[in-house]
């Protein structure tokens, strides 16, 4: 039987995914992959063919899942990545859904990391079949033995049955490969009933809309059939059927445990939501697959033009990206300090920094984003409840309880950091659930601690106070009643909303001297003393002045300096008006930026 | 090393002047700088349009007063027949006393032959001290010079050791007492505050021996460390400390008050003197939209609204004039708002201050409000700068100007 779309027998099919840490090696891996099963003859190869975006490639990560066909001795493999990091653990999951067996990539020089980790219980949990991989044998700090012990120990195997492989002189490769085929079980389901896939992502693209990627589950996706989306049941032309391998081609349909894409012609992802299930409209299902959701914002920012007549552009690039962004979500707001600008939704502070870094490199925007906060719910004692994504809009009034969310933190780490870890943990009122050593000099330490802290300078800090080697995952865990006030900061007796921020009692002075003290380093003396306040309600609690400026004087101004004198006032002028002006305070763009930078949390390479 | 020179339009080879500048010319104050670019040594401190023996490059102090009054006959062929009596001179450098009086007297001959002093023309000079003696500063004055200005800069050895200058404490009060003996009834001293290593007491006592002189008339200046100094890269290198701005209007304050004791009243933000006659009006000319015509090497001119400034270095100012062309580098031809805020930015210096009609109500209220500028003269209908406000006044230029 040939082996062609749409007439593929589910017995030779092979759906699986590559877990792995950021930069043990999954795209090289994947790479070697194309090349070995001659899909990307070797003078197309380039690094890392599946990572399209521009950040992707160069932070080394992948943001969005991708499918790939790879023929292989009578075979297919339905090669599916899966996006590495924990703000995107819904569409990791969706995408472990998709496939029957994973393979667990660990380098071999560095052993399994937290997300890893997490990712693997997802696995686990979804009942996938794993194959252990050491990637990276070919380094001469491997340690192969020492880490083959390891994953076994997690995993439940025999040392022996970790397959040792190098991504980059292919080395194993063809094993793996093999190893796939004779493990991996092979997908089963109705090839009569009625047709359901399931979304594992969705991509805009400019010039086709968007393109759904979907796996087969039962029944049969046809290009001569509508389709429709199950959670909205919103029916859509099939204009496109058709896999990837590696580039698109159009197919007449795909069957059971085939991988494929779908193009309908929305024009925006949210009609194509990853977890959702398409099915068709003449003999539709009735009953969707199950583990949709919809994605929902843990982080909340405000982002603001620079140059306040950018906005215009910041909405249209905002609305822009949502086409590609499911998960983003963004209302106006109204900043005395910054202006006209946008609270943005987002999934953690990686899916942050994303976006706004596409912001500023496709859309050519200049942004101040305020410091990152989450969602608080605050009851009060009226009994009204307040959602709060902004932390100047933090109720006035009686309070009765704020609650904030919380995350069971997973950290791996060497054992030597294990003090480090925990004092920085208990700084930020994290609670100790369990320690256990993963091997003779490796632990996991598993925390119960607000978002809101480790959102905040938390993974900077772990990484240096363990000299990089800690590893980090959580996962939303509910939420906590804690003593949270929100602390203002005043400028001359004028509050700054863009530096309201909701901390826990015990730190507020903290926050309120660290604030007040950088923002008098960055604030200009003006003509007048300028106090700098930190306060809870009307309770000051940290306070610095800027001294007024006593000399803006040049003092000689004779028949040559006269030119010179007034071009340089002229550009002085044109610097002040690009200043915000807070009651009569004129604070540089810059000291916003500065005092807003927090010395971000998302991962970032080592 | 002198700063770069601004940018601008080109200037036509014979310097031909547009029609605009010569409107109205003869009904305007007219004066003459003339720059003298030679000095032994350059002072740290200095990003004058200056020259050390050695960076002459053919150049020479020998042949400059030739060469200038080529300048000065070029300056009446532009400036056409037009009677053009020349209300002040003022020659400055450099060092101007490097040159023998003698040369100093023939370009003032050329400048009276070509267009005529005026009867009370006011004709300056500045000086080093350790330049001049008795009899130079009296062919001076018999060659017609009316006012000597000294570079005393400080009255303290080290203060003075910083600075570069290599006269000795008290010889700037010599030269003022035979400036007075040859009969110069105006003499001015230069002082300089806010030297790295120079305390308040210093600089009480740099004003105390100023006054003991008598000078009719003081300038002092904050140190001002311009970009491309010995003193900017000693100061990047953390070798000497900055000035800072408050100790620097804390010597202001201190200046306003010993030369204000002494009766020398402030009429510019730098300068104070005894009376009107002995106010600098040269420098007023350019305070107040005169006309000038800068002889010399990077000298700044201007006529009607338009300012031009020539060549940098010396031998190529030489080589243009023995060329026959301008010597001009570039100019610019200001349109009605920068005329208008160069108005404000040179007239609110002024102790008569600026028109309220140039400046925007609201901020000057403000201004007045925040003690910045007089009350009783905003209600004469005009802005002058309160003491507070003559130590801000380059913000309450940004914020009065549109």
């Amino acid at each position: 039987m040939p082996l062609v779309p749409n007439q593929t027998d589910p017995a030779v099919i092979r759906n699986f995914c590559i877990i792995a840490h950021i930069d043990h090696g999954k795209s090289t891996l994947a790479d070697r992959m194309l090349q070995f099963t001659g899909v990307v003859e070797e003078r197309q190869m380039r690094a890392q063919y599946l990572d399209r975006m521009d950040i992707e490639r160069e932070r080394g990560i992948t943001i969005k899942s991708q499918a790939v066909r790879l023929p292989w001795k009578d075979h297919v493999l339905n090669l599916i990545d899966t996006p590495g990091h924990v703000d995107f653990s819904y569409e990791v999951s969706r995408s472990l859904a998709a496939c029957e067996g994973a393979v667990l990539l660990v380098d071999a020089a560095q052993g399994i990391e937290a997300q890893t980790l997490a990712n693997l219980y997802m696995a686990l949990e979804a009942d996938l079949h794993i194959i252990p991989v050491l990637n990276k044998i070919d380094l001469p700090a491997a340690q192969p033995d020492k880490y083959a012990d390891e994953l076994a120990g997690i995993i439940g195997c025999d040392p022996s049955e970790v397959l040792r492989v190098s991504g980059k002189t292919g080395e194993g490769v063809e094993e793996l490969l093999d190893n796939i085929v004779a493990t991996v079980p092979a997908p089963v389901g109705d090839p009569d009933g009625p047709p359901r896939a399931l979304i594992f992502d969705s991509v805009y693209d400019t010039y086709r809309g968007v393109v759904t990627y979907v796996r087969v589950i039962d029944g049969h996706l046809s290009r001569r059939e509508k389709s429709m989306m199950m959670s909205t049941k919103a029916a859509h032309d099939t204009l496109e059927v058709g896999v990837i391998s590696p580039e698109p081609k159009p197919v007449t349909g795909l069957g059971v445990g085939e991988v494929g894409y779908l193009i309908t012609g929305v024009k925006d992802v949210r009609q194509a939501r990853v977890g959702d299930t398409v099915t068709s409209v003449s003999g539709a299902a009735v009953k969707p697959l199950g583990g949709y959701q919809d994605p929902k914002p843990m982080v909340f920012s405000g982002l603001y033009p620079v140059d306040g007549d950018d906005y215009p552009e910041l909405r249209d690039a905002l609305d822009k990206l949502q086409l590609n962004d499911a998960a983003l979500i963004y209302e106006p707001e109204t900043s005395l300090a910054l202006g006209f600008g946008f609270r943005c939704g987002f999934l953690g502070l990686l899916h942050m920094e994303i976006v706004r870094e596409r912001l500023e490199r496709e859309f050519n925007l200049s942004l101040i984003s305020t410091a990152p906060n989450v969602v608080y719910r605050v009851a009060m004692e009226t009994g009204q409840e307040h959602r709060v994504t902004n932390p100047s809009e933090f109720p006035e009034g009686k309070i009765a309880a704020v609650y904030e969310p919380i995350v069971r933190a997973t950290i791996l780490s060497p054992s030597d950091h294990i003090g480090a870890i925990m004092e920085l943990c208990q700084s930020r009122r994290g609670v100790l659930l369990g320690m256990d050593y993963l091997s003779e000099d490796r632990v996991e330490i598993r925390y119960t601690m607000p978002l809101g802290e480790i959102i905040f300078d938390f993974f900077d800090q772990l990484k240096s106070r363990t000299r990089g080697y800690a590893s980090l995952d959580y996962e939303p865990s509910g939420e906590q009643e804690s003593d949270l006030v929100k602390v203002d900061i005043l400028l001359q007796g004028e509050s700054v909303d863009a530096f309201s921020q909701i901390v826990h009692k015990d730190k507020s002075r903290e926050y309120g001297l660290m604030m007040t003290a950088k923002l008098k380093e960055l604030i200009p003396r003006q003509q007048f003393e300028v106090p700098i306040q930190a306060a809870i309600g009307a309770r000051i609690i940290a306070r610095e002045n800027i001294r007024a400026i006593r000399k803006d004087v040049l003092a000689k101004c004779y028949g040559g300096d006269i030119s010179r004198k007034r071009k340089l006032l002229e550009k002085q002028k044109e610097g002040k008006k690009r200043m915000k002006t807070i009651g009569r305070v004129d604070v540089p763009q810059e000291a916003f930026v500065a005092a807003l930078s927090t010395g971000s949390a998302a991962d970032k390479k080592k | 090393m002198p700063s770069t020179l601004p940018d601008g339009d080109p200037v036509p080879s014979d310097g031909a002047l547009p029609g605009s500048a010569l409107d109205g010319l003869g009904d305007r104050p007219f004066g003459f700088y003339v720059h003298v670019p030679f000095c032994v040594t350059r002072c740290g401190y200095c990003d004058f349009n200056t020259y050390t023996a050695t960076e002459l490059r053919g150049a020479s102090r020998e042949a400059y007063a030739d060469t200038a009054i080529t300048e000065i006959r070029l300056a009446r062929r532009v400036l056409g027949d037009a009677d053009l009596p020349v209300q002040t001179v003022f020659v400055g450098g450099g060092t101007p006393t490097l040159l023998p009086a003698d040369d100093l007297g023939r370009i003032l001959d050329a400048i009276d032959k070509e267009f005529g002093l005026a009867a009370d023309a006011e004709v300056t000079t500045e000086a080093n001290p350790e330049t001049v003696d008795a009899g130079y500063l009296a062919r001076l004055r018999e060659a017609g010079f009316t006012r000597m200005s000294f570079g005393m800069q400080s009255s303290r050895e080290h203060v003075l050791a910083v600075l570069d200058r290599t006269h000795t404490a008290g010889r700037p009060q010599q030269c003022v007492r035979w400036a007075r003996e040859a009969g110069f009834d105006h003499v001015n001293l230069d002082l300089i505050y806010g030297a790295p290593g120079e305390s308040d007491a210093d600089w009480r006592a740099s004003l105390d021996a100023a006054l003991e002189a008598g000078p009719d008339h003081v300038s002092a200046y904050a140190l001002i460390v311009e970009e491309g100094t010995r003193l900017a890269a000693q100061v990047r290198r953390g070798e000497v400390a900055a000035p800072d701005d408050d100790a620097m209007a804390d010597r202001y304050l201190a200046a306003e008050q010993a030369l204000g004791g002494q009766g020398l009243r402030w009429y510019e933000i730098s300068n104070w003197a005894a009376d009107e006659e002995s106010r600098c009006r040269h420098n007023l000319l350019y305070w107040t939209g005169g006309d000038w015509w800068g002889i010399g090497p990077g000298a700044h001119s201007h006529v009607g609204g338009t300012r031009w400034w020539n060549v940098k270095h010396p031998a190529a100012y030489a080589a243009r004039l023995t060329a026959g062309t301008t010597p001009a580098h570039a100019r610019e031809i200001l349109d009605a708002a920068d005329r208008r805020f160069e108005r404000v930015m040179l007239e609110l210096r002024l102790a008569e201050g600026c028109p309220l009609n140039l400046l925007d109500d609201a901020a000057v209220r403000g201004a007045v409000a925040d003690g910045l500028l007089v009350p009783e003269a905003y209600d004469a209908g005009r802005a002058v700068l309160t003491l507070r406000g003559r130590l801000l006044a380059d913000a309450v230029v940004r914020d009065l100007t549109p």
